[in-house]
């Protein structure tokens, strides 16, 4: 270290702080790949054994080789630009869809004080970066340049939007609640056993920002934007190799990223159930690993929404619902019963 | 800390503020609108990115996720499905140049006296001072809106719905011949207004006569 520090002179602070923080960013991303990596092949046993089959299990002991074959598979496969796309908008699509999705877990945190960027308005950061994800879908449905695609990137604009607006005013709930923006506050705000968790005075508000959550990932049943039965594969029918792979890790980050807030601002993040057993990280493993279980449980089980369905559900049903819970919400800590919303 | 005589907060002033004019100036001069619309994001961004210099970081990611998140993918949703004839859109431009410069030259002057030096230059208005680490922009803000300006808040918002419910009553028309769909009534429809189950005596062919030889060639078909 001294040595270093000699070498860098007045510059060291600098280059410390930025040496330190882009460690700590590989010691997220590092992770985060190995999960959507292994989602994948969870997502694959799991509906291979609600529907009586066995799944992947030839690569590796019981498959759990099978990610890294995919990978592999997918990094050696050409990728094909299309004669008649935009090529600079069309490899742009796929960068502007990734991007968000990890730029979105600097401000998450993982246990006390154990969080990238203490950000004061850490929710809204994370509302803005998932917003943002849409454009990597809209872009690359226009450059390809294909009728598929084309309409896949406008449904999936269309629903992102209209979903967007029910899962923010889910977020209000949560910040009335919780006073706070940051998210280590509103997970410490929580605090003293599940019957303090805000999953139970918010619970429209917790089906509301989970299904919605649900929608703006693009899975199934609400996976228009893809359709395969309708419109091929939607935005990336005309994406192959690793461009492809790029648009299957972001879906599959989005996943994580929607779960792990649902796990902190409704189900207490790290902190564990009942005031005997310690808080500890696993909690939030364990909390997010059964909410991911039930974005596969969804579509192993739910046909998928028609169009129109889809928009009535977001407009019609759950954007008056939050409403009607927020002014509810307000309304009793007005009243004695305040501590029950705190 | 500097760098070569600049401080760090210069440094990425001077280059955000590059990438909005050159990302602004896009906007108006490349020819395919969709590029105007996504360099327009682009210079959302880069000035989202300069407010959060000034430490309002509510604005800032407010910015982002209002003009970037949602209005600028509906502006995308549009430009995209139009199919736009560039050089019918050029036509005009010498006819309509005698008008536009002026009103376009009028507006830049009003823009310079009002955000020009005299007003808002570095010694008539001192630099803020930093904020201590636990200072929040968005209580602040919130603080200011709900008490000082509560009025003009609330104006504001009560502007802003008779804008949403006159742009739903100016588009709303309700087509008779409209076939969409009223999921109430659809779940409201019981088996009797659909069925009709009608009792009718067996049809039994009259003549006593079997034809066997008839029903010999159905088995011969089967």
């Amino acid at each position: 270290m001294e040595w270093l520090s000699n070498l860098f002179g007045s510059y060291w602070p600098a280059v410390e702080i930025t040496g330190w923080t882009l460690i700590k960013i590989i010691a997220i991303v590092a992770p985060l790949m190995g999960a959507v990596a292994y989602l994948t092949l969870a997502e694959r046993k799991v509906i291979g054994y609600m529907q009586v089959r066995i799944g992947p299990n030839r690569v590796g002991y019981f498959g759990l080789l099978q990610p890294l074959a995919d990978g592999i598979k997918l990094l050696f496969k050409e990728v094909i630009l299309p004669t008649a796309s935009n090529k600079a908008l069309f490899l742009l699509g796929p960068v502007l869809a990734i991007a968000p999705a990890f730029a979105a877990w600097a401000v998450v945190p993982f246990d006390l004080n154990m969080v990238l960027a203490d950000v004061d308005a850490g929710l809204l950061y994370i509302l803005a970066m998932t917003s943002v994800a849409v454009y990597g879908v809209i872009i690359a449905g226009w450059a390809s340049n294909s009728k598929y695609a084309f309409l896949g990137s406008l449904r999936s604009a269309a629903q992102i939007v209209s979903y967007e607006i029910a899962m923010g005013f889910a977020l209000v709930g949560v910040l009335m609640c919780a006073n706070s923006l940051n998210l280590g506050k509103i997970v410490l705000g929580q605090e003293g056993g599940f019957w303090h968790w805000y999953f139970i005075p918010l619970f429209p508000l917790f089906i509301v920002y989970f299904i919605s959550a649900v929608a703006e990932t693009n899975r199934a049943p609400f996976d228009v934007a893809e359709g395969e039965s309708e419109i091929v594969a939607g935005f990336h029918v005309e994406y192959s190799g690793m461009a492809f792979a790029v648009f299957f890790l972001a879906e599959y980050a989005n996943m994580i990223l929607v779960s792990m807030l649902a796990a902190l601002m409704f189900l207490g993040g790290w902190l564990s159930p009942v005031p005997f057993i310690p808080d500890s990280f696993l909690w939030l493993l364990a909390k997010v690993g059964f909410l991911l279980f039930l974005f596969l449980w969804f579509r192993a089980t739910f046909p998928r929404y028609r169009y129109d369905q889809i928009m009535r559900l977001g407009w019609k049903v759950f954007i008056p619902i939050t409403i009607v819970w927020i002014v509810f919400v307000g309304g009793m800590m007005q009243t004695p019963w305040a501590h029950l919303f705190h | 800390m500097t760098f070569f005589g600049l401080h760090f907060q210069d440094i990425v002033f001077y280059t955000l503020a590059t990438i909005l004019l050159i990302a602004g100036l896009r906007v108006i001069t490349t020819r395919n609108p969709v590029y105007a619309a996504l360099y327009l994001v682009l210079a959302f961004f880069t000035a989202a990115g300069i407010w959060l210099l000034l430490e309002a970081e509510f604005l800032a990611i407010a910015l982002v996720l209002v003009y970037v998140g949602a209005v600028m993918v509906l502006f995308l949703f549009v430009v995209m499905m139009l199919d736009i004839n560039l050089d019918k859109l050029r036509e005009g431009f010498w006819k309509a140049l005698p008008i536009a410069l002026p009103v376009g030259g009028l507006m830049a002057v009003e823009m310079v006296m009002i955000v020009g030096a005299r007003n808002f230059g570095a010694d008539v208005v001192p630099a803020p001072a930093a904020h201590p680490a636990d200072y929040s922009n968005t209580a602040e803000l919130g603080r200011v809106l709900y008490t000082d300006y509560l009025l003009p808040f609330e104006l504001a918002s009560v502007v802003l719905l008779v804008a949403i419910v006159a742009a739903i009553a100016l588009t709303l028309r309700d087509r008779k011949d409209s076939k969409s769909m009223d999921p109430a009534k659809q779940v409201l429809v019981k088996k009797a207004d659909r069925l009709r189950i009608v009792k009718m005596e067996a049809e039994v062919e009259k003549n006593d006569v079997v034809d066997t030889s008839a029903q010999a060639d159905d088995k011969g078909a089967k």
